[in-house]
């Protein structure tokens, strides 16, 4: 008993927030996962709305394209894809500075996290909302147009409130997807919360204190999110007759 | 046939034939034929698979209990089960990893007697940490389907069988498992792609498997894309590989409703 209530203090000591803890370094590393996340998930829904239209009402080409797209991002690991395109983009961008003669730059983890994070999570935000907008009754669009609705007003006032309903669990999920992904950018050796913890693990030797923190604070983010969303869905879904479930 | 062949198909894959014939030629391919890789990428390829077939055997053996205990057990066995679920899905699977073999391998040497014991000699691989790890997460990925599924299967199929006098062991195993087994088999294929995907994550606690392997040659040879084309080229083959085996064992299942 007593060398547990030891383990617990000497715990405490180091996940406490002043500099002899740690506590500040897993924040800040919280606190890039979930900037980093943000913007993957933004970017990935700006992906997705636009492959999901070019999906459903581009040409043969676009269409193609676009299933190749998503098809890769689909069956090819996250690792290999984010080591990939972090050296692809990053080694594109030099190449074009030093093309135009300006000096190679270094691109900030945040910003090539936030581009190679966005790629994959778009494919599947175009899957989601594909599915969304096929999901809006047929009827409901037709009345519109039979009351003479011009089409981006159909698209503002019909489809998108209908299709953000249908659309919310997918993109929770895929929120949650962005919140863990993070993780693997650690791999590549971005400050974000779990390469934190591994820093602060492998010089205190104490790696079960702090990885069970660090799980903590994701549990603790994924199920703040989940709230969330079941409030924002019950909010697109008012007026909605529920249907079970 | 004909529909699929169009005009503009026949360009992009044209394309897509001289990109491939491009990559061939232009970049570095020498260090495939060397027998010292062919043999690594091939124990690695090995390695992937056997711990994607492994892990989801176990796991789907795991989550039928689990799925169960959610959809119709009590309280005391539900409320567990939904936590375990919870924690699996709420966290990343590296950290989960890391906290198994960093974590729990940082304790295990201050427990006494345990250095003398039989299991000590793999305490102190990887592998059983690995196996471990990514069986859980598809316990618990999984285990949230199986509830879905169990809840899914039509309830006058039950009660049939009870009327039946069918024992309630026998109404499991002969009725409402394998029902719930046919109501998950469309989605399983996508969660084995999702697992294999996973796969990779086995490298960063020292298990060579086919990410660990690319990267012993990028290290090696200081060649940065190849490899990793060599990775994406495998991971899509064996996807392809899973989806086909798949629609395969769906073609075996008739469904009326499908």
């Amino acid at each position: 008993m007593t060398a547990f209530g030891a383990l617990a203090a000497s715990s405490l000591d180091l996940l406490a927030y002043a500099p002899p803890g740690w506590g500040a370094t897993l924040l800040a590393g919280l606190r890039n996962s979930v900037l980093i996340a943000f913007g993957a998930f933004g970017l990935g829904l700006a992906i997705g709305i636009g492959g999901a239209f070019g999906k459903l009402y581009g040409g043969p080409i676009t269409r193609d394209l676009l299933a190749v797209y998503t098809t890769i991002v689909r069956a090819v690991p996250e690792l290999v894809l984010i080591l990939f395109l972090y050296y692809a983009v990053t080694g594109a961008v030099n190449e074009a500075l030093l093309l135009w003669g300006y000096e190679r730059i270094q691109i900030s983890g945040v910003a090539a996290g936030i581009a190679v994070l966005g790629v994959v999570q778009g494919a599947y935000a175009t899957e989601v909302l594909r599915g969304a907008i096929l999901a809006v009754p047929v009827g409901q669009i037709e009345a519109a147009r039979a009351m003479g609705m011009p089409p981006v007003l159909l698209a503002w006032r019909i489809v998108f409130p209908l299709m953000l309903a249908n659309a919310i669990p997918g993109l929770a999920n895929l929120w949650l997807v962005a919140t863990k992904d993070t993780a693997l950018l650690g791999v590549v050796g971005f400050a974000e919360l779990t390469k934190a913890t591994q820093q602060a693990a492998s010089t205190t030797k104490a790696f079960f204190t702090f990885l069970t923190a660090a799980g903590l604070l994701y549990l603790a983010l994924s199920l703040l999110s989940t709230v969330v969303f079941h409030r924002i869905e019950a909010w697109a879904r008012k007026g909605q007759k529920r249907t079970g479930g | 046939m004909r529909d699929w062949l169009q005009p503009h198909r026949v360009v992009l894959i044209g394309l897509a034939v001289a990109l491939v014939l491009a990559c061939a030629w232009f970049l570095r391919w020498d260090w495939l034929a060397e027998p010292k890789y062919q043999l690594l990428i091939v124990q690695g390829i090995w390695r992937t698979l056997w711990i994607l077939v492994v892990t989801m055997v176990i796991g789907m053996l795991l989550a039928v209990p689990l799925g169960l205990a959610q959809a119709a057990g009590p309280w005391y066995l539900a409320a567990p089960a939904r936590a375990f679920c919870s924690v699996i899905r709420g966290t990343p699977l590296l950290l989960q990893l890391w906290l198994l073999y960093y974590g729990l391998g940082s304790l295990f040497p201050s427990i006494p007697g345990l250095r003398e014991s039989v299991l000590w000699p793999y305490l102190r691989q990887a592998w059983p940490y690995a196996v471990v790890a990514l069986s859980l997460s598809v316990a618990g990925y999984e285990g949230e389907v199986m509830r879905g599924a169990f809840k899914g299967v039509p309830h006058g199929q039950l009660e049939a069988a009870k009327a039946m006098g069918m024992p309630r062991f026998t109404m499991f195993r002969r009725i409402w498992l394998p029902q719930a087994l046919h109501r998950v088999l469309p989605t399983l294929g996508g969660e084995t792609v999702l697992q294999l995907k996973a796969t990779p994550l086995v490298s960063t606690i020292t298990i060579m498997d086919t990410y660990a392997v690319a990267g012993r040659i990028r290290q090696d040879t200081f060649i940065v894309y190849e490899p990793l084309l060599m990775l994406a080229v495998v991971y899509m083959a064996i996807t392809g590989l899973i989806v086909l085996m798949f629609r395969w064992f769906e073609s075996r299942f008739p469904s009326k409703s499908a």
